[in-house]
């Protein structure tokens, strides 16, 4: 699906939108185009004066809200997959949704996303198949895929590690020559607000910093690390901490998905420039728990929950729509009957995903083998067919 | 032939030079390593000559070398970094053995970590604390990554090389306090005809007793050999040189033959490389053995302090008695 470009050209749309300052209407400050009740803003200005806005077409618009539905979708149905013991484990985006579809759909082709294991949707927006992630929750693998056929890295588990993975790729990028051009290639970084405290975290915005790198630190800031609110993370708004390192933040409303969209791509467009790094804070909230293995009773008021349910990005990005005469019934009744014939054959496909034999636990360690792993796996192989019509 | 007299650490700085001639994708990172050349010089004059895209100085954070090596590496580089001292590798520990090691294992194969991790290591320096540990035990205790150590000038010109052209990850362990140490170095000698990097060698054949060591003990267990000669008694030695995946073939034999075996290393003794090379020895060589296999280590204490260092090392006494033990069983 072909974006269109924030900020080029400004069509009267049709309920006369308004311009605004980033504003503390919710709260914090954060650049907002898309407001909780659905009311659409021309124009927001970020911390730094820079004026985002979005053109789309009302293709364009049905799209993102499309995505929104889906991979909301696929994330319930791989919950319920734990749920049945399909999955040994499953981090939901619920509520993440549009600060993941907006950024996602803000990438170029040539650009490359460095995930936590959470990006299930960004991946979506990638046009990557939603059951590529599903080994790993499986267990049945540890990612498998190739980061540079995807142009998405595997998922990261610990913390913060893949912050750094990303900056030396786009020092990579920077030394091919392969920035500042429109056609240059940015790198994005995905984390959350608990890896900001993070040594590696803070390393790569150094190295980024200095080495001008061509990147983006795209922080979803859902308040909570499992369990610690973001107030055990730190004292300063995430966004910014960029300004200590010497590149521009700014915070987006991460419930927003046409913010979330103008904001990333305006980012990513200066780092293939050759601008250099920044940090983008998504303003958002993890609606579910940290993992299917996570009570976040334990730790939260249903007060707060229902607060950011008012906020939801899909409910927002509906209204707009019927507002404006965008959609109708029939489309939104289609895109849940397409979500739901997704959800069904991502299931059907999960229970079709085969244990790996045994022996394959011994692959890959190395690119040539190692005459010692050789030998344990002879060993092993030898000791199974031992009991090769034993009733054992 | 081209053969030069160089130090150790001449013989590695030639090493690195060809490995940035031989190919545009090798990267060299690390605290200092530009203008300065190291704080050993180990890369001096790279920088001048490669430019400083090609030779980097990097902030001074460890994790962050390594972790930004990861993603250099994926986007097709072949890093080449730098940790100024062995104490300070820690920070870095994580990228280690969490990502490098384990990066090809969770791709199945679809990406691959040709990075090479140079880490001076060992005492007898004189220096303050962090700076003469012996940390490889926890690098090759890590699936997928390799561990190799040089010995000598020859060793260490042609193993940089082996080591960088490596599809593995490979911590590279140089001997510090042999970095002055000077031999013949053949710098005309084709890659592809070299000895297997990870492979060990017999630099001292013998009869009576097998000692085995790497890396800065080597030179010791040559020094104890020469002693032991003049009492009337041969001692093998085998230069383990590569510690993940450890060669014993040559050791096997070895043993075999004299049926007595002393294993040799800076490292503390509890669950170091000696423990994993008597253990299998004695799988191997159960009914040749004439006494336990013995191991001459450091102590199970922090490295101390300098001016102790020499009774804390093994040295050519302490060999000697291990020795003269196994000959007592």
């Amino acid at each position: 699906m072909a974006k269109g470009d924030p900020g080029v050209t400004t069509r009267g749309r049709r309920a006369a939108p308004r311009s605004k300052q980033a504003t503390r209407a919710d709260g914090p400050e954060l650049v907002q185009l898309l407001t909780p009740t659905g009311e659409r803003i021309e124009s927001a200005t970020g911390p730094d004066g820079t004026e985002y806005r979005v053109d789309f077409t009302d293709e364009e618009y049905r799209g993102l809200y499309r995505d929104l539905v889906l991979v909301r979708k696929l994330d319930a149905e791989a919950t319920a997959l734990q749920r049945q013991g399909e999955l040994g484990l499953w981090a939901s985006l619920l509520g993440q949704e549009a600060a993941q579809v907006g950024s996602g759909r803000a990438l170029r082709t040539q650009d490359m996303a460095f995930p936590t294991y959470r990006e299930h949707g960004v991946l979506y927006c990638r046009g990557i198949d939603p059951i590529m992630p599903l080994g790993l929750f499986r267990g049945v693998d540890q990612g498998g895929w190739d980061p540079n056929e995807f142009k998405f890295n595997m998922y990261t588990i610990v913390i913060g590690a893949q912050t750094l993975h990303a900056t030396g790729y786009a020092m990579g990028v920077h030394m091919d020559g392969k920035t500042g051009t429109e056609d240059g290639e940015a790198v994005i970084a995905y984390f959350g607000d608990g890896a900001t405290s993070q040594g590696d975290v803070n390393e790569a915005f150094v190295w980024a910093s200095v080495f001008n790198a061509p990147l983006v630190f795209f922080c979803q800031n859902n308040q909570y690390a499992i369990s610690e609110p973001l107030e055990r993370q730190t004292r300063v708004p995430l966004y910014q901490r960029a300004r200590g390192f010497g590149f521009p933040g700014v915070r987006v409303d991460g419930n927003d998905v046409l913010a979330s969209y103008a904001v990333t791509r305006h980012a990513l467009d200066n780092a293939r420039l050759g601008q250099g790094p920044s940090l983008i804070e998504a303003y958002t909230y993890r609606m579910g728990a940290h993992t299917t293995s996570d009570d976040p009773t334990r730790y939260r008021i249903a007060s707060e929950v229902e607060a950011w349910q008012a906020k939801d990005p899909i409910a927002r990005m509906k209204a707009f729509l019927t507002r404006q005469q965008i959609a109708d019934e029939s489309f939104f009744a289609e895109v849940d009957e397409q979500a739901r014939a997704e959800s069904v054959h991502l299931r059907e496909r999960v229970l079709a995903m085969p244990d790996p034999a045994p022996v394959t636990l011994f692959d890959h360690v190395y690119p040539h083998g190692s005459p010692e792993l050789d030998a344990q796996r002879a060993q092993f192989t030898a000791y199974l067919e031992s009991f090769e019509g034993s009733a054992h | 032939m081209a053969t030069e007299t160089l130090t150790l650490g001449k013989a590695l700085n030639n090493g690195l030079r060809k490995a940035l001639e031989n190919d545009q994708k090798v990267v060299i990172m690390g605290e200092d390593v530009g203008k300065l050349g190291g704080v050993f010089r180990i890369t001096d004059g790279l920088q001048k000559d490669f430019g400083d895209q090609r030779v980097i100085d990097t902030p001074l954070a460890e994790s962050g070398i390594i972790g930004t090596a990861v993603g250099l590496a994926i986007r097709g580089f072949r890093p080449v970094c730098e940790i100024q001292f062995d104490g300070f590798v820690y920070p870095a520990y994580d990228q280690i053995v969490s990502q490098v090691a384990k990066m090809h294992y969770r791709s199945q194969g679809k990406v691959r970590i040709p990075m090479v991790i140079r880490i001076p290591y060992g005492g007898g320096i004189g220096a303050v604390e962090h700076h003469s540990e012996s940390p490889e035990a926890y690098f090759a205790h890590t699936a997928g990554l390799k561990v190799v150590t040089c010995a000598n000038p020859q060793d260490a010109y042609v193993m940089i090389q082996q080591a960088v052209a490596s599809d593995d990850p490979v911590v590279f362990l140089e001997p510090k306090r042999r970095y002055w140490e000077k031999g013949q170095v053949d710098l005309d000698a084709p890659l592809s005809a070299a000895y297997p990097l990870h492979a060990s060698r017999v630099v001292r054949a013998g009869t009576d007793a097998t000692v085995l060591a790497y890396g800065p003990m080597v030179r010791t267990c040559l020094d104890a050999a020469t002693a032991a000669a003049e009492d009337g008694r041969e001692l093998e030695v085998i230069d383990l040189r590569s510690l993940s995946p450890l060669d014993l073939g040559s050791a096997y034999e070895s043993v075999r033959r004299t049926g007595r075996c002393v294993v040799v290393h800076e490292a503390p003794g509890n669950l170091g490389l000696g423990a994993e090379v008597a253990a299998r020895i004695t799988e191997e060589c159960f009914y040749s053995l004439e006494s336990p296999v013995l191991r001459v280590t450091g102590y199970d204490t922090p490295y101390p302090a300098a001016r102790v260092e020499e009774e804390y090392l093994p040295d050519l006494d302490r060999v000697l008695d291990a020795v003269d033990r196994t000959f007592g069983w």
